[in-house]
């Protein structure tokens, strides 16, 4: 119906190598970056601000993660510190007086730096010893930034972030941190849709697929993996400063604790490993349902007169992010990125059947 | 440095250590079953403890009872958790496994605490307060009743493993396939592994429970658990002791001597900054059988 094309008829390598071959994709995609960049003068300034703007952090956040998960296949559990180490970083550099373009860039760095450490200790062995190398590298992380002075400014310190420029436009109001988000989001997808077509991103893949398998043809598992480590911290870095620098404008520890580094994981997990799309999918389900489920509660609550105690209202996001990663896993494993490709795919040959694969 | 201090220290972490050795036991058993950390570990200790309070505390039951009633339900709940859920991922990747455990913990630390409620319970094991005596220390009767029952725990889990069953239990992990053709029943085994973890949990869960108190935090023990089951080896029930113990040590030496200095806190790094020492250092710890991977 709307993708109709009648066999794949590949007329040169450039056709074949087209991010998205088919016209509607195109279509869709044109029309989705439309809709972004036009978004802060149709839609109501509030919910720019609540929704539409941390999606997109959270999204790049969730590429960033994405890459080193379903790229290479190495499980992080600390990524909320990934980004912490970013954000201090670039605040810090800023509070001197350093342009945000640099702050960003050696937020970025650090992040990259710090993390590959932690990496390098666990992938001499299997990826079990990495989720408990990166869980420890979460609270080796928090406790240095509260405990050293120097970093977060004391145990309940919030350090406020000055004025910054970006290329000479002031990051200032929604608008321009809107667009500055957006940017970040943008450069973020078109490396992660790229990188799969580079020779790197074919030798994460094969690492993914099989560590040792990979080896024998030829291709330095170690130094691959400790890459995808190191591009994966390096966005979590520049993310985690977009996210203080431009969006919060302030940094406090208690943002970056295990309770983030939760959340950005069940977002790659929900929207799909290894799936573009599905980091913006996932990253929007898990901000958004628990929202949308608390004010369904409630109304069904108030209809039925029932009270919902508060106990269980705060405890709500932790229930549905870990029922969200249960039931994915046990039921669609590459999330809802498989799911958006099989209604694609099931209309790609509409009215026709397409053969179970 | 007051030495007295320090032996008092020493003897408290060791005690402690041998608490939190009764979750990293879990972890160990299961790892040693069917090759996969358990990281929803640290969830059903807490869900233990909360199990214990709701018999005892809410229903009013006696406490041998309520604890009784506890050790079965939770058996069970380990069982069912490996049936419904861990089974239908056999096969996967261990990332995948790994993910589906830490889904599990979310899941129990929102939906034992949302139920029951998440403000501190107690649990009255009927241990008196005052402290005992030894030689010039001063240890808290908790500590020492329930690193006791701790280390008598671990100990017969060593004993059970060096029985008939336990060879069964050590030959799936070893070859499924050549174990289920003399007859063993690897899916049971396994099942089985899960239900003792959630016994050793659940242990863990009251006896801290009644010293802090019931309520989300018990999960944290998966922490210091995970430093205990890397330090000793994944797959050694005896080394869970020894890294027990040594953690504990670490922690309380830790808190006693380093916490003055910075402020508070350094209990929580101990056992990360042991997790990624022995990563750097021993990846399979002291007493783990080392992996050798066959292509």
């Amino acid at each position: 119906m709307f993708y109709r094309r009648s066999g794949i008829l590949h007329l040169d390598y450039r056709y074949e190598r087209q991010l998205w071959p088919l016209p509607f994709d195109r279509l869709l995609v044109a029309t989705v970056a439309i809709l972004l960049l036009a978004a802060p003068f149709v839609v109501n300034r509030l919910y720019l601000v609540a929704y539409l703007l941390p999606w997109l952090i959270w999204s790049s956040a969730a590429l960033g993660l994405n890459l080193l998960m379903g790229g290479a296949g190495q499980i992080h559990l600390g990524y909320g510190a990934v980004m912490a180490i970013g954000a201090y970083t670039s605040v810090h550099l800023v509070r001197f007086g350093a342009p945000l373009e640099l702050a960003m860039l050696a937020g970025g760095l650090a992040s990259a730096a710090i993390g590959i450490v932690f990496g390098a200790a666990a992938l001499r062995v299997k990826s079990l010893y990495l989720a408990m190398a990166t869980i420890a590298m979460q609270y080796i992380v928090d406790f240095t930034i509260v405990h050293l002075p120097g970093v977060s400014g004391g145990v309940l310190a919030t350090i406020q972030v000055p004025m910054v420029r970006f290329l000479g436009f002031k990051i200032e109001g929604d608008l321009p941190t809107y667009y500055m988000a957006l940017l970040v989001c943008a450069v973020i997808t078109l490396f992660m849709l790229n990188v799969d077509r580079t020779a790197v991103g074919r030798a994460l893949a094969a690492v993914r697929e099989k560590d040792f398998a990979a080896e024998i043809i030829g291709i330095d598992t170690f130094k691959y993996k400790l890459l995808a480590f190191w591009i994966s911290s390096f966005i979590g870095g520049v993310v985690g400063s977009v996210l203080v620098v431009c969006y919060l404008r302030s940094v406090s520890p208690d943002q970056f604790h295990l309770d983030l580094s939760v959340q950005i994981l069940a977002m790659v997990l929900v929207g799909g490993l290894g799936s573009v799309l599905g980091s913006f999918f996932g990253a929007g389900l898990i901000l958004f349902a628990p929202i949308i489920f608390e004010g369904l509660i409630g109304i069904t609550a108030a209809a039925l007169g029932v009270q919902i105690n508060a106990d269980l209202k705060a405890h709500l996001p932790l229930m549905l992010y870990g029922a969200l990663i249960v039931v994915f896993l046990l039921v669609e494993p590459l999330g809802l990125a498989k799911i958006y490709d099989n209604v694609r795919n099931y209309f790609l040959v509409w009215p026709f059947r397409t053969s179970r694969t | 440095m007051d030495l007295g201090l320090l032996e008092e220290l020493t003897v408290t972490g060791a005690l402690v250590g041998a608490m939190y050795g009764l979750v990293a036991l879990g972890i160990v058993l299961i790892y040693k079953t069917s090759g996969t950390a358990n990281f929803a570990q640290g969830a059903i200790a807490m869900m233990g403890a909360y199990v214990v309070w709701a018999f005892a505390g809410a229903a009013g039951l006696p406490m041998w009872l309520a604890i009784a009633v506890a050790i079965l339900l939770m058996f069970a709940f380990g069982v069912a958790v490996e049936r419904t859920v861990l089974r239908r991922m056999i096969g996967q990747p261990v990332i995948m496994i790994v993910m589906l455990t830490f889904g599990i913990e979310l899941l129990l630390r929102g939906v034992v605490p949302g139920f029951l409620g998440s403000t501190v319970k107690r649990i009255n094991l009927g241990i008196p307060q005052a402290p005992v005596f030894l030689g010039d220390m001063l240890i808290n009767r908790a500590y020492l009743i329930g690193g006791g029952v701790s280390a008598a725990l671990i100990m017969a889990a060593v004993i059970l493993f060096n029985s008939r069953f336990g060879i069964i239990m050590r030959a799936v992990p070893d070859d499924q396939v050549a174990s289920w053709s003399v007859g063993i029943r690897v899916e049971r085994a396994i099942a089985v592994a899960w239900g003792l973890a959630a016994i050793a949990a659940t242990a863990a869960g009251v006896l801290w429970g009644s010293i802090q108190g019931v309520n989300w935090s018990l999960s944290l023990l998966l922490i210091k658990a995970l430093a205990i089951a890397i330090l000793g080896g994944l797959d050694s029930i005896g080394g869970v002791l020894l890294a027990a113990v040594l953690v504990g040590v670490c922690e309380s030496l830790a808190t006693g001597l380093l916490d003055p200095l910075t402020g508070g806190g350094t209990r929580d790094m101990a056992a990360s900054i042991i997790i990624v020492t022995t990563l750097m250092v021993r990846p399979y710890g002291l007493f783990g059988q080392e992996r050798i991977e066959r292509v």
